[in-house]
């Protein structure tokens, strides 16, 4: 149960500096923006959140780099990995303690969208049951965007570097069923592989989040995506280590 | 007890550390001295498992810091250079946190704590932000954190760097103030703190250790080991350079504004009550008259740069 003890301590650190107050607040006016204007929430006259949730993959595009990539890159430019690291802590400890404190940061903005959820009531009547799964689905995907943040955190020290190595790869995540990226694998791989890299798109399995369908097959989609990207987090700190 | 062998690091072809075997037993205070960039940091960072060695391998009392890093760590309290900590903390957060990922609880944590905050007197800055903090009061954070949970090993990395001369004091007093049962490592390029707190050091030069014993040992090894000071006022300090260099076994006399030093080919106990003798037999008067231990500096730049022609 170590790895409470480091997201104590992480947690503590976004509430202790502006980064926290600074992001929800940019957070919850972008979440509007995209609502009310491009989504086009009054005029679609529909009681449901759908233009609420549907901006979330583009939204933690950008926004969700911004959160992990501190996670090691400053850590490690500060000299306090060395002092981490050193701790009779195990690896898998503070690699989960980290990304499990950025989760729940991540939870408490999203959380903090609960007026829009009030206002949909207020107008209408919504199915609720759809809004929490699409509540928890975003909350999925964000883990997502979190655990490869993680690891492209853990391969510099440079919070910028991290940024936009996490933008990218997170781009071709969600991207992965749509064209932009089927075209640059499509003539060379087996059609079994690309089928592959689509299934493996964030987009493909949000929409049907984001629409109140959350199966459990989206739900062990994100989960393996954290797994998988926290295990690569594991695997960059160990080669740093040797490096 | 701590036993290295054959420690090797490589970053790309250049060997950082080369084939370093040593063990030390409790009550060892160890001074690591060498230029920089001689592989004192390289070392404790593998010595405390923040790196991986190239080769060989190091074992704090029986574990393996690699295979059983843990139990290895357990043992460990360690000072990075430059005494990192999370800025935005307070002191007492920082410590509690510490604390907790060293799994201290109940009477023992409280304790530990007030113990640990007393020792490194940081009482008064305990609530305010590390980053707000002198260097001074940073650092002895950075030393409250090794000494938390009572380590058998204590591992300092430079730990007086840019303290002034009475935090270096109490840094140094605090050291030598650790119980007897217990290793300390520091690296140093501050020569008088080897002598000033260690019992045993390692000279590094270029990733290999190029000497390896008492702090006094390294002194004899100095030209001036025993050379003989004298000052006058009123004699001519040539003359008296002149009729010194006369003594049987003397090898060379320097003229300074320290007076003249009288230097033997090879240690010789009795050269003071010659030069005693000499200087009343010649009716000089003397202001003062010395023997000098040795010049650590000396020492250490002919042991260091050596390595390098």
């Amino acid at each position: 149960m170590s790895f409470t003890v480091i997201m104590k301590r992480e947690l503590h650190g976004y509430f202790a500096t502006p980064i926290a107050y600074v992001f929800i607040a940019i957070f919850l006016v972008l979440s509007g923006v995209f609502t009310f204007y491009l989504g086009n929430f009054y005029e679609r006259q529909q009681a449901d959140l759908i233009p609420f949730f549907s901006f979330h993959p583009w939204l933690y595009l950008f926004l969700i780099p911004a959160i992990s990539m501190r996670l090691w890159s400053e850590d490690r430019k500060s000299g306090t990995l060395e002092l981490l690291m050193t701790l009779p802590l195990s690896r898998s400890d503070i690699v989960i303690g980290k990304f499990l404190a950025a989760w729940v940061f991540a939870g408490i903005a999203l959380a903090l969208t609960f007026p829009i959820w009030i206002t949909v009531n207020y107008l209408g009547d919504p199915d609720n049951g759809v809004i929490v799964a699409s509540y928890l689905g975003s909350w999925m995907m964000a883990g997502g965007f979190l655990a490869i943040g993680s690891c492209m955190s853990a391969i510099t020290k440079s919070q910028v570097i991290a940024f936009v190595l996490c933008g990218f790869v997170s781009l071709l995540f969600v991207m992965a069923g749509y064209p932009l990226v089927l075209d640059l694998v499509r003539g060379w791989l087996p059609q079994t592989l690309i089928d592959m890299v689509a299934s493996l798109s964030f987009l493909t399995h949000f929409n049907a989040v984001s629409r109140g369908v959350f199966s459990l097959q989206d739900f062990l989609y994100f989960i393996s995506i954290i797994v998988v990207w926290l295990g690569a987090t594991s695997i960059v700190l160990d080669m740093k280590k040797g490096a | 007890m701590i036993e290295v062998s054959h420690l090797t690091k490589y970053y790309g072809d250049f060997a950082a550390v080369e084939n370093l075997t040593f063990k030390l037993v409790p009550g060892e205070i160890l001074g690591f001295l060498g230029p920089n960039g001689a592989g004192k940091s390289t070392t404790m960072k593998m010595l405390t498992g923040f790196l991986r060695p190239s080769s060989g391998d190091v074992r704090i009392w029986g574990s393996d810091i690699g295979k059983d890093s843990l139990s290895a760590q357990r043992h460990i309290g360690y000072l990075p250079e430059g005494a990192p900590a999370y800025e935005e903390m307070t002191p007492i957060g920082f410590l509690e946190f510490i604390a907790d990922a060293r799994g201290l609880s109940g009477v023992e944590r409280t304790n530990r704590l007030d113990e640990t905050i007393n020792v490194m007197s940081l009482q008064d800055v305990l609530g305010q932000r590390i980053e707000t903090l002198s260097k001074g009061f940073k650092r002895r954070v950075g030393l409250a954190q090794a000494i938390l949970h009572d380590p058998d090993v204590l591992i300092l990395d430079e730990p007086t760097d840019g303290l002034d001369p009475n935090q270096k004091h109490q840094v140094r007093e605090m050291i030598k103030g650790l119980s007897r049962d217990k290793i300390v490592v520091v690296s140093t390029h501050i020569l008088e703190e080897v002598t000033a707190v260690c019992n045993r050091a390692i000279v590094l030069a270029k990733g290999k250790i190029v000497s390896d014993g008492t702090p006094q040992s390294l002194m004899e090894m100095s030209p001036h080991h025993g050379a003989v000071t004298l000052q006058s006022s009123s004699t001519s300090l040539t003359e008296i350079a002149e009729a010194a260099g006369l003594i049987t076994g003397v090898a060379e006399t320097l003229v300074t504004e320290a007076g003249v030093t009288i230097v033997t080919s090879e240690a010789d106990t009795t050269l003071f009550s010659k030069v005693l003798e000499l200087s009343q037999s010649k009716g000089w008067k003397v202001d003062s008259l010395s023997v000098e231990s040795g010049r650590l500096d000396d020492v250490f730049r002919s042991l260091t740069e050596g390595e390098v022609r």
